[in-house]
């Protein structure tokens, strides 16, 4: 009955349009088994909507939904063997833990003899066996996530989705958490979606992030890449923190490309784009170097912190513009005085990436 | 209840959502006191008044007996009274919950404004007089009634339905007046419910039904209590409504403690029904709360 591990699934072209907003803009996923793809996005993004689209709680206004090779998409949530963690976990109040995991099974007419083994099975997996005739209102909010997470897996769903999962979590409890799931889902074998608008959360466990904005997927990559090669000016600065420079492409002496800022100086860069073209130019803290001579851009300190590992400059270019440094702090170092006149360079033309300029 | 020591102690640091005795403790009651005054005026002792007239062994208040609840008790034909009355109260709260919880799912799932309208058409009942409210029932129901010209004119019968002074005629007028008695709480418990849940379970693989026999109805059970109490409550004392659609055939408990009193001037008797009509509801209230304890732990955190 269970596709089991390793299912596909496939969104292809998803719109959803509420009157005339556009909350989803042909949307394509293409999710391979086993696979753990993370929604990542602002609020508002259409990453629930997606996620809901999935489930079939809503019918999107175009657009197929493809699991394991089936388009579902006339499908109720009830006959599409998807699981879903909410946000709040959404655990049935007046059942037990053992009844809120077997509720899924009931519903699918499962043995009460082969319920009462996976139970125990899902149980184990999350390692809650000594807590199976609790009430969720009597556990913590980590042991209710994993209560659901067993509920939701206990069905053996071809497709599990994961709503905010770790939102309502504390920091401490998050991490652990982030690893338990991730530990489960490897052994479980299920292709897993997770909505979340935490960077961290979207780069640390999945495969591969889909960046949304406004309805549109800005980037489907791993996250290294979704890190390193943003492929838009939104991926750049929503995934990590980037500075971003507004100015014209040229051509530098020697061949080499460099922007030009508005605000004055040129920043070396890598690119495909003509000449002339207006861009935006991002450069993340970390690979701004402090130059000692040669070319760069020139600017005062205007505040340094140490944040532990790390040294964080704000530096004022002569421009006007301003700029975050980040550095590996050595031991005893401190950040240099406000006033301290320094010249700026990307530790690489590479790591300069510009985006053509939306701006008016 | 035990506000010991141990409760003091614990000060401004109580567990939240508990109230801290130390401080309430002090406020409490001279709060209440104008209603408690109220109360001990105008209810505890009128009871207690009418429970020492029940004591009376003869109509001309001479001497003190339990004739008056030897008389009902062994009486078969007040028993049947009571008995029809509290019947009819059941009649009416199973009517009203069967028509009243699909009214209150619509209203809980409606959009605002069709929300808006049907809560109007709910409470509707609520702002005109149980009297105005009665007529309008007798001009349905009788024999020129609207509900007979539209099966005559139909011609579905030949003559007209007997549909005024029958008990199925009451239970209905009783369950429209009532209506909203029930579906207020409903709609509160209702919409107390995580929507949530209702998608957690189809997703899990139950279909529309399951989830409302598995998850929505034992959820809202507080809210089924509260209003089946409210209904029956109000249904089996409802003098008005009873007297007049009704009519002369069938004589329920108020009708026939008000005949004592104010016709025949029996005033212990009349009392004595009254204690004993008190003592039988309050048994049902207690039954029914029975259920609603049961049901308290599924009230969400």
């Amino acid at each position: 009955m269970s596709a089991g591990a390793g299912t596909t699934l496939i969104l292809d072209g998803i719109t959803q349009r509420y009157g005339t907003a556009l909350a989803v803009d042909t949307v394509t996923l293409d999710i391979k088994g086993g696979e753990l793809v993370a929604l990542l996005g602002p609020s508002g993004c259409g990453k629930t909507t997606l996620l809901r689209a999935v489930a079939g709680f809503l019918k999107p206004t175009e657009g197929r939904v493809i699991i394991g090779g089936q388009a579902v998409d006339h499908l109720p949530p009830n006959r599409r063997t998807v699981g879903i963690v909410f946000q709040n976990y959404a655990l049935f109040p007046h059942m037990s833990v053992a009844d809120n995991v077997a509720y899924g099974l009931a519903a699918r007419g499962v043995g009460r003899a082969e319920q009462k083994a996976r139970v125990a099975e899902m149980l184990a997996l999350v390692r809650l066996e000594h807590l199976a005739g609790r009430y969720p209102r009597e556990m913590s909010g980590g042991q209710q996530q994993r209560v659901a997470l067993a509920r939701a897996l206990a069905v053996r769903p071809s497709i599990l989705l994961l709503d905010e999962p770790f939102a309502a979590l504390d920091k401490n409890l998050r991490l652990d958490m982030q690893i338990e799931i991730k530990r489960i889902q490897r052994s479980a074998g299920t292709t897993t979606l997770i909505v979340t608008h935490d960077q961290e959360e979207a780069l640390s466990m999945a495969d591969r992030v889909a960046v949304l904005n406004a309805g549109r997927l800005e980037q489907f990559a791993p996250p290294t890449d979704v890190y390193d090669r943003p492929e838009t000016l939104f991926v750049n600065t929503f995934v990590g923190t980037a500075n971003v420079l507004h100015g014209r492409l040229a051509t530098g002496p020697g061949g080499t490309r460099v922007v030009a800022l508005e605000t004055g100086g040129l920043l070396p860069t890598v690119t495909a784009l003509p000449d002339g073209t207006r861009v935006a130019a991002c450069l993340r803290p970390q690979h701004v170097a402090f130059a000692t001579g040669g070319e760069g851009l020139d600017g005062v300190v205007e505040i340094g912190l140490p944040l532990g590992a790390t040294l964080v400059h704000e530096i004022r270019l002569d421009g006007g513009a301003r700029l975050k440094t980040a550095e590996a702090r050595a031991a005893g170092a401190r950040p240099r005085p406000p006033g301290t006149r320094v010249r700026l360079s990307p530790t690489a033309p590479e790591r300069v990436s510009v985006f053509p300029d939306s701006r008016h | 209840m035990t506000a010991g020591p141990a409760m003091a102690t614990a000060g401004p640091v109580a567990a939240p959502g508990r109230p801290v005795r130390a401080w309430t403790a002090a406020y409490d009651i001279r709060l209440a006191l104008p209603l408690g005054a109220f109360f001990l005026v105008f209810f505890l002792a009128p009871l207690a008044l009418l429970l020492l007239v029940s004591f009376y062994a003869d109509p001309g208040m001479t001497r003190f007996g339990l004739d008056q609840y030897a008389r009902f008790l062994l009486d078969p034909f007040s028993l049947r009274v009571l008995g029809a009355t509290l019947w009819l109260g059941v009649e009416v709260t199973a009517l009203t919950l069967l028509l009243g919880l699909p009214l209150a799912l619509l209203l809980t799932w409606a959009p605002g404004r069709l929300r808006g309208l049907l809560t109007l058409i709910v409470l509707l009942p609520l702002l005109t007089s149980v009297v105005v409210r009665t007529f309008a029932w007798i001009v349905i129901l009788g024999r020129q009634g609207i509900v007979n010209a539209a099966l005559l004119g139909l011609g579905l019968t030949d003559t007209p339905l007997k549909l005024l002074y029958t008990e199925g005629g009451l239970v209905l007028a009783l369950a429209q007046v009532q209506m909203p008695l029930m579906v207020l709480p409903l709609v509160t418990a209702l919409s107390r419910i995580d929507p949530n849940l209702a998608d957690a379970s189809a997703a899990l693989g139950a279909g529309a039904w399951r989830t409302f026999l598995r998850v929505t109805l034992p959820l809202c059970l507080p809210g089924i209590v509260a209003g089946c109490l409210l209904t029956f409550a109000a249904a089996i004392t409802a003098f008005i409504t009873q007297s007049l659609i009704g009519g002369g055939q069938m004589l329920f408990m108020p009708m026939y403690l008000y005949q004592q009193a104010s016709s025949l001037n029996n005033w212990p008797f009349a009392a004595a029904i009254a204690i004993v009509f008190l003592v039988a509801v309050l048994a049902c209230v207690t039954l029914l709360n029975l259920v609603g304890r049961l049901s308290r732990g599924y009230a969400q955190a």
